[in-house]
């Protein structure tokens, strides 16, 4: 460290290297209230799961495996371009970071778009809980509890991505600004934690919703 | 440990990146075929390495300093509590044949 210190940092830390680890162990933090979060709700699909396997299989079946298979890996390229803005940041690439939190923001929208004709098709179908509700065969009132998950969840879960999405839409105004360098990036770095622990909560939710069962029925 | 910036390459990120969707067709696939009650534990297993895999490199815990992936190690810790105690319980309930119940 230089004598002359940077003007990113702050006069309570004693280096630049100090003060972004704090950022991230906050952001880790909460990320771990966040855990406990979710892990409520899958504790609830545990319980349920466990309690009405055979319900589950039925329920799961009727959710579309295309295309929950193809917003997972639309979700998993999303994480690949943040990583990449991450590095671009990293190496001081502003036009770069720009572009991949764009792009990262672009798999985003696709993701809430695709998730949005599967809820519409569920609406169409009425398998949204409620008076509503119809489902064919021996499980309805059980469907019923799986449905009232997979609302839930996946309803939180695409919460999650709208904040998301606007997270990242002050960080491309940010980087347009010019707010960030080679020395100061965290915001990109903590924005980035926070949108990968959106993918991890999908990747189970992906085969806990939409893969149980389904060598019953082909 | 990171004892400056670690700089990851993007060939590794491209790397782990490929692996996350070969794991995503993998429990696609794998879903089709019977494995009885092997099946949750299958689809669990894949979920959680594509998880470790995210975690690790994506989230660069890998590179972190110890007390940062201390708290990741923790808060995964009471998560198991979580849905472990909560088990033991809807379980277990049957097993004495309690009245009443």
């Amino acid at each position: 460290m230089a004598s002359v210190h940077s003007p990113a940092l702050r006069h309570h830390f004693d280096t630049v290297e100090q003060q972004k680890d704090a950022s991230t162990l906050g952001m880790w933090i909460f990320l771990v209230t966040e855990i406990m979060f979710f892990g409520g709700a899958f504790a609830a699909y545990t319980v349920y799961r466990s309690l009405y396997p055979d319900a589950f299989a039925a329920a799961s079946n009727e959710l579309d495996i295309v295309l929950g298979a193809v917003n997972t890996a639309v979700l998993i390229v999303s994480s690949f371009t943040m990583v990449m803005a991450v590095y671009s940041a990293q190496t001081g690439r502003r036009k770069a970071l720009a572009g991949y939190l764009l792009a990262t923001m672009f798999f985003g929208l696709v993701f809430l778009v695709i998730k949005g004709f599967e809820w519409h098709h569920k609406w169409v179908e009425h398998h949204v809980p409620g008076p509503h509700f119809h489902f064919e065969g021996p499980y309805a009132d059980k469907a019923q509890m799986f449905f009232s998950l997979y609302f839930a969840m996946t309803g939180l879960h695409a919460l999650h991505m709208v904040i998301g999405l606007g997270i990242l839409a002050v960080l491309v105004w940010m980087t347009l600004r010019g707010a960030f360098s080679r020395e100061y990036y965290t915001p990109v770095d903590v924005s980035g934690l926070y949108w990968h622990f959106v993918d991890i909560i999908w990747i189970f939710l992906f085969p806990l919703l939409y893969l149980i069962g389904r060598h019953n029925h082909g | 440990m990171a004892e400056h910036e670690h700089v990851i390459k993007p060939k590794t990120y491209l790397l782990v990146f490929t692996a996350l969707i070969a794991l995503t067709i993998a429990t696609t696939l794998v879903s089709y075929v019977d494995l009885g009650a092997l099946s949750v534990a299958v689809a669990l297993v894949i979920a959680v390495t594509t998880m470790l895999l995210v975690a690790l490199f994506f989230m660069h815990v890998y590179y972190s300093r110890r007390l940062t992936q201390l708290v990741v190690a923790g808060g995964l810790l009471w998560l198991v509590i979580l849905l472990l105690l909560t088990m033991t319980d809807i379980a277990t309930r049957g097993w004495l044949g309690v009245p009443g119940k």
